[in-house]
């Protein structure tokens, strides 16, 4: 019972960063149609940004700050300069170039940095609070919870509450219709992937210091896991990828507590399929097919 | 008679081969000019050209004395000019409240957007029943106002819309023509109206320009065009 309430909690604190990996995911899935492949090395390069500001300055929350304006800046910029120029008659354009950022950004951070493991701190203790002799959650993971929170919170108020997010998801749905109607569709695209890749740069923030370290390929893993959250929840559904993280988390620490780490990512594509074979829209998708 | 719209000598159309072949068109003020012709006169090409979702490879738009090249779509509504696509282009993930406010977000003036979106409810009363209602799940004639409404929460001057009859049964035709009439007289607003249902749109219209293969053959006064035995067997087909 102690073992299951500890791994309950570990999952869901790793669930949350998925949740917070996938929303951007879905962001940009929304707005484009575009799976954005290089998210995770965008992520780690503003990773890097930011410890080597904390390292700098001696202040963490500093170089916390540089890494998700980072995110904003170089997510405007793999819109405007890169990926807004990809011919859209096929899918697979998108992907084969965010493939190729992914090998540019990555080889770029191994030639500054070099390619081994780089301690990566936390500004809070990671050691658990023990109830009743159950290690629960440390510190840290509840500097995660409330971030990811804070981050889903304030998405759910721009996107239904404010005049950019109507701007925004009329420019996702109907371009055309949304530019005669005065708005900046273009504009609307590279504010989305700025703030993907802000979002993207926080999980990164969250979740390099609890695995191995800052490494070029630091968030390969958390990006097939967080990827696997976004399809499972239904791509095209915000609630839906954090109902997906969440669900990705938890089944990872069950299955690398009781059944060996090993086992994980077999656990994780077992569940892509069995999602995708009883609900091939995903677990949240809306019925509702848009009429063109 | 003041001249809202003038459109000169417009060669334009997708790829290599050009839809419209030199078109002239002119629209006069507080007026309600009907576009007429066969499928694939290139009556909707007309209205992307006017309101700038295609470029012109020849001719020129004006508006209101302003010459729009160069000008991008989304200043065409700042403009005064307001284009109701084909297929009504409601956004039809959002909610009626939210479609009717996107018509007005591009306007500095937020006091008057509001009492123009307050004025489109009280017109277009099924919408205000339903203004929490997903735009999919609006019959075909709610979409069609709430089309025509989220132009008008823009105030345009001039209303281009495209088949705005296309699916809707008689009854529901003759209301939205009806209301046209009445923004006309009322507002002064100045319609552009492709139609393919000829009969309404000369009811309401007071002029026609008939387009055929991509050219204007013919431009009177409706009077004259539903008088015209000849033109309406050649092109209208009534």
């Amino acid at each position: 019972m102690d073992r299951f309430v500890f791994l309950t909690f570990d999952g869901l604190s790793r669930g949350a960063v998925y949740a917070a990996f996938a929303l951007a995911l879905v962001l940009i899935w929304r707005a484009t149609r575009i799976v954005n492949f290089a998210q995770g090395a965008m992520a780690v390069a503003t990773a890097y940004v930011g410890y080597s500001v904390s390292t700098a300055t001696g202040s963490y929350w500093l170089g916390f700050l540089v890494a998700v304006l980072g995110g904003l800046a170089l997510g405007a910029v793999a819109e405007r300069v890169v990926m807004r120029f990809v011919d859209h008659s096929s899918p697979l354009n998108g992907v084969v170039v965010a493939l190729g950022l992914v090998l540019v950004i990555q080889g770029v951070l191994g030639m500054i940095y070099g390619n081994e493991f780089r301690p990566a701190g936390t500004p809070f203790s990671r050691d658990a609070f023990t109830v009743g002799g159950i290690s629960l959650l440390s510190r840290f993971d509840l500097f995660v919870f409330a971030a990811v929170l804070a981050v889903v919170v304030l998405l759910a108020i721009l996107f239904t509450r404010t005049a950019v997010g109507l701007r925004m998801r009329a420019s996702a749905f109907a371009p055309d219709v949304s530019r005669l109607l005065g708005v900046n569709v273009g504009g609307m695209l590279t504010l989305g992937w700025a703030l993907a890749a802000a979002v993207g740069s926080l999980a990164a923030m969250l979740v390099i210091p609890t695995e191995l370290g800052l490494h070029p390929n630091a968030m390969d893993i958390v990006f097939v896991s967080s990827f696997t959250a976004a399809v499972v929840g239904g791509l095209d559904s915000a609630v839906g990828a954090v109902a997906g993280g969440l669900i990705v988390g938890l089944l990872l620490s069950y299955v690398s507590g009781y059944l060996g780490a090993t086992v994980a990512p077999i656990a994780v594509l077992l569940l892509l399929v069995v999602v995708l074979l009883g609900r091939p829209g995903g677990l949240f998708s809306s019925s509702a097919a848009r009429a063109v | 008679m003041t001249v809202l719209l003038q459109a000169e000598g417009i060669t334009a159309g997708y790829g290599d081969a050009p839809v419209l072949q030199g078109v002239d068109l002119t629209v006069p003020a507080g007026s309600i000019t009907a576009v007429l012709g066969a499928n694939g006169a290139g009556k909707t090409t007309l209205l992307r050209t006017l309101s700038g979702l295609l470029r012109p490879a020849r001719g020129r738009v004006v508006l209101d004395g302003l010459d729009l090249r160069g000008v991008r779509v989304e200043e065409m509504v700042r403009r005064g000019l307001a284009h109701v696509p084909e297929g009504r282009g409601v956004v039809t993930e959002l909610t009626v409240d939210e479609n009717l406010r996107l018509g007005g977000l591009w306007r500095k003036d937020r006091a008057d957007a509001k009492r123009a979106l307050d004025e489109v409810y009280e017109l277009f009363e099924p919408l205000a029943r339903r203004r929490r209602f997903p735009g999919h799940q609006l019959s075909g004639g709610e979409r069609q106002l709430l089309a025509i409404g989220r132009a008008l929460v823009g105030r345009p001057r001039l209303l281009l819309l495209d088949e705005p009859s296309l699916g809707l049964a008689p009854r529901v035709t003759g209301q939205i023509m009806g209301l046209l009439r009445t923004l006309r007289d009322q507002t002064g607003l100045t319609v552009l109206l492709v139609e393919q249902n000829v009969r309404s749109a000369l009811s309401i219209a007071d002029s026609g320009v008939v387009m055929a293969l991509g050219r204007v053959v013919a431009n009177a006064n409706a009077a004259t065009l539903r008088d015209d035995e000849d033109m309406r067997h050649a092109y209208l087909g009534f």
